[in-house]
């Protein structure tokens, strides 16, 4: 063996509590805006709580991009397969919520909230598996 | 992303963990989607026509079903399983894993879609407050539920799936990640005790 760490025991950026602290601020203010149902919430809180959401998302996304010596093969095999799982549960939701006539800025600001919901998933979950594995783990076929 | 499926022999001799051969790991399996899509659609049309009996079919049975894996699982498979040798939950978690990975994300959705729009339906939701707490701390619990399965179950059961899959996979890494699906199924259970408390009062205010 050549010393270096291997895919089960380097240290990696804190991607997975990053990623799971945006998807807790885009889900409060999820509830939040539900708690007002039927009637429209108050925007400024759920709109910061969003803006959370969106830039905890971007900083992993940039946190994944510097990343060297990693299993991006299975992070794209099973982020991709996240990612289409939960683009379908998301348009299902949006869905629901066209469908109950939400309309204007209320509508924007959840469509924000599934959008960030489904794409820090396929990062969670493409992560964890990847980061577990060699780098030289690539396509077996 | 086309062998996600796992079903694609990865190396030929490979040696066994648990009484499993490695390269038959299954991580989704495919046969079972046609159910999943079938459900999907039946959500689908029950909340285009308002179709109440379907959307009421929908919430309590499928909340019924993810209540009691969820409980069954957490409170009495995870206890179990923490006992068992890691080669004996390594064996248990490939046929079990791959099962949990189309049906829990399936009953969470179906219930919380045909929820929302039977609580529209039947006025629940316009209830006003102090009764209106009921559903804000329901909303809470599920979101608390969805933080810690997405953020730290799902995760745990998708990694050991595929260090199941590799020639010699980690024992420790297995038991590791076992535990914490052991210990979040476990909280993700106390969690469905809160919904069913409010859930019952909800249906009968």
């Amino acid at each position: 063996m050549s010393g270096q760490p291997t895919g089960t025991d380097r240290q990696l950026p804190p991607i997975t509590t990053v990623v799971v602290v945006s998807m807790a601020a885009v889900i409060t203010a999820g509830i939040y805006l539900a708690a007002y149902l039927p009637t429209q919430a108050p925007l400024p809180l759920p709109t910061a709580l969003v803006a959370v959401g969106v830039v905890l998302f971007l900083v992993s996304a940039v946190m994944l991009t510097r990343l060297r010596e990693f299993a991006w093969f299975r992070f794209r095999q099973v982020g991709g397969w996240v990612l289409l799982a939960y683009l379908v549960i998301v348009g299902m939701l949006e869905f629901v919520l066209v469908i109950d006539q939400t309309r204007g800025t209320l509508l924007a600001l959840l469509t924000v909230i599934l959008l960030i919901f489904a794409l820090d998933i396929p990062i969670l979950l493409g992560f964890s598996v990847a980061r577990y594995q060699e780098a030289r783990d690539s396509d077996p076929a | 992303m086309a062998d996600v499926t796992g079903e694609i022999p990865l190396a030929a001799p490979a040696p066994r963990v648990g009484g499993v051969n490695p390269a038959l790991v299954t991580i989704v399996p495919l046969r079972a989607l046609p159910l999943v899509a079938a459900a999907l659609a039946f959500l689908v049309t029950a909340v285009i026509g308002n179709w109440s009996w379907a959307l009421d079919f929908l919430h309590v049975a499928g909340g019924g079903l993810w209540t009691g894996v969820d409980l069954f699982v957490g409170l009495v498979i995870g206890p179990i399983l923490g006992r068992m040798s890691i080669p004996a939950r390594t064996e248990f978690a490939t046929r079990f894993m791959p099962k949990m990975l189309l049906i829990m994300p399936t009953l969470v959705i179906v219930t919380l879609a045909s929820g929302l729009q039977l609580a529209r339906l039947t006025g629940d939701l316009a209830v006003p407050y102090p009764n209106h707490w009921w559903l804000v701390a329901s909303f809470i619990v599920v979101g608390l539920m969805a933080v810690i399965a997405i953020g730290f179950l799902e995760p745990a059961n998708l990694a050991v799936l595929f260090e199941l899959k590799k020639p010699n996979p980690n024992g420790q890494l297995i038991g590791r990640l076992m535990r914490r699906f052991v210990y979040t199924a476990g909280i993700t259970g106390v969690l469905q005790i809160a919904t069913l408390i409010i859930m019952t009062r909800i249906a009968t205010w």
